[in-house]
């Protein structure tokens, strides 16, 4: 087939497409995720016990905070990076800042508690449930959110996968949160960070293979 | 450079609205670009210059979708074009790839001497429809080569309509994999 040939093929019948179809994609896939991952959560994790008096406490919805912000960034790189030539852009420098002012708050609360406190601290009761489960939660968003990025098109594999992958993350410890009893904000710096890297880490190991486009 | 830019974005943009003719003129003004793109970039392999330049216009018109109207049109297209020639390095010997320059100054240095003039191509991919399967080759052929209205379509093959247009969008995508696959 001629060049000319092929572009008379493609130029005919239907070629409109919906607008905004980057957006509407990445939306539906995060919906999904979400809401696989909070059925699970509230099927065999169940709501914390407290939450009616939780909700009340700032901490509560700094926990929260984390993996939101977290998400925001993500969904902001994700997008930029579902596009042909797209890059993360100012995301990265932001999350770095943002992590920055994190740890350092957490370092602070620790070493302003009284020495025999601060390993609960950090370590709270349920560390590694917390990074298991909060990995585990991410995974529905980080499928679907593959499954979207393979319709688009991205250049940049690794980098796309590791923002699909801390999407995911922020949306799985996003959820978690609703059942985590912890209330500290060293242990959010240390466990909830570390769950969500672990998707970040997968989508950027599976990215150069699963989103690879022809 | 300018009017390049404006007149290709102009044309996608009134494609993507539903326009055809627009359309044709955008891929057929995208195909110079392409063409000297590549040629200058395989100059070790020039017999798979035309290829690479039909498979990018397939994979620009598969991810038709991916362009933000508000962005610049040519950053996009190189792209992509950039993306398939990495590809195709990737499947030569790693030897060779050393000996083609990629460089990210593209979209206006590309522009210059435009080779409006297609090489053979290697690959027939008319011959590549013919091994679809009936539910995209179908579409394929009484749509986008017979000219036919999805309506029609849908009649003669008895599939719907929402079928024939699923079927266009999905065999022209299983098209671009097997074009890429069969180097």
């Amino acid at each position: 087939m001629k060049t000319d040939a092929l572009i008379a093929m493609l130029a005919q019948g239907p070629v409109a497409v919906r607008p905004r179809a980057v957006g509407r994609r990445l939306l539906s896939a995060i919906a999904i995720g979400v809401a696989l991952a909070s059925v699970v959560m509230l099927a065999t994790l169940h709501l914390r016990a407290d939450l009616a008096t939780a909700v009340h406490a700032p901490m509560f919805w700094l926990k929260l905070a984390v993996p939101v912000v977290v998400a925001a960034l993500a969904v902001v790189a994700v997008r930029r990076l579902a596009r042909p030539g797209g890059g993360a852009g100012p995301v990265l420098a932001i999350g770095a800042v943002l992590f920055v002012v994190l740890a350092v708050s957490a370092i602070a609360d620790v070493v302003i508690a009284p020495a025999s406190e601060r390993a609960a601290l950090v370590l709270g009761k349920t560390a590694l449930p917390c990074v298991v489960l909060v990995a585990a939660l991410s995974l529905p968003a980080l499928v679907a959110i593959f499954v979207a990025l393979r319709s688009l098109a991205p250049t940049r594999l690794t980098a796309a996968g590791a923002a699909a992958g801390a999407l995911a993350g922020g949306l799985g410890a996003a959820v978690y949160a609703w059942h985590c009893n912890e209330m500290t904000l060293p242990f959010v710096a240390v466990w909830y960070v570390l769950g969500m890297a672990i998707p970040a880490a997968l989508g950027a190991l599976l990215g150069g293979r699963w989103l690879h486009w022809s | 450079m300018e009017d390049v830019e404006e007149a290709l974005r102009a044309a996608l943009l009134l494609a993507l609205a539903g326009d055809n003719d627009a359309y044709a003129v955008f891929l057929t003004r995208s195909g110079v670009h392409l063409r000297s793109y590549f040629r200058r970039r395989l100059v070790a392999f020039p017999n798979d210059v035309e290829d690479l330049v039909q498979e990018t216009l397939l994979a620009v018109h598969n991810r038709r979708h991916t362009f933000e109207p508000a962005a610049r049109l040519l950053p996009w297209l190189y792209a992509i074009a950039r993306y398939k020639l990495i590809d195709l390095l990737r499947a030569q010997s790693p030897r060779h790839a050393v000996e083609v320059p990629l460089d990210d100054n593209e979209g206006i240095a590309e522009l210059v001497p435009a080779d409006a003039s297609p090489a053979e191509c290697q690959r027939d991919l008319a011959k590549l429809i013919d091994t679809l399967p009936d539910r995209y080759r179908l579409p394929i052929v009484l749509v986008k080569l017979e000219g036919r209205s999805v309506a029609e379509a849908a009649q003669a093959t008895g599939m719907s309509e929402p079928a024939v247009k699923i079927g266009i969008h999905r065999g022209l995508k299983k098209l671009a994999t097997l074009a890429s696959k069969r180097r």
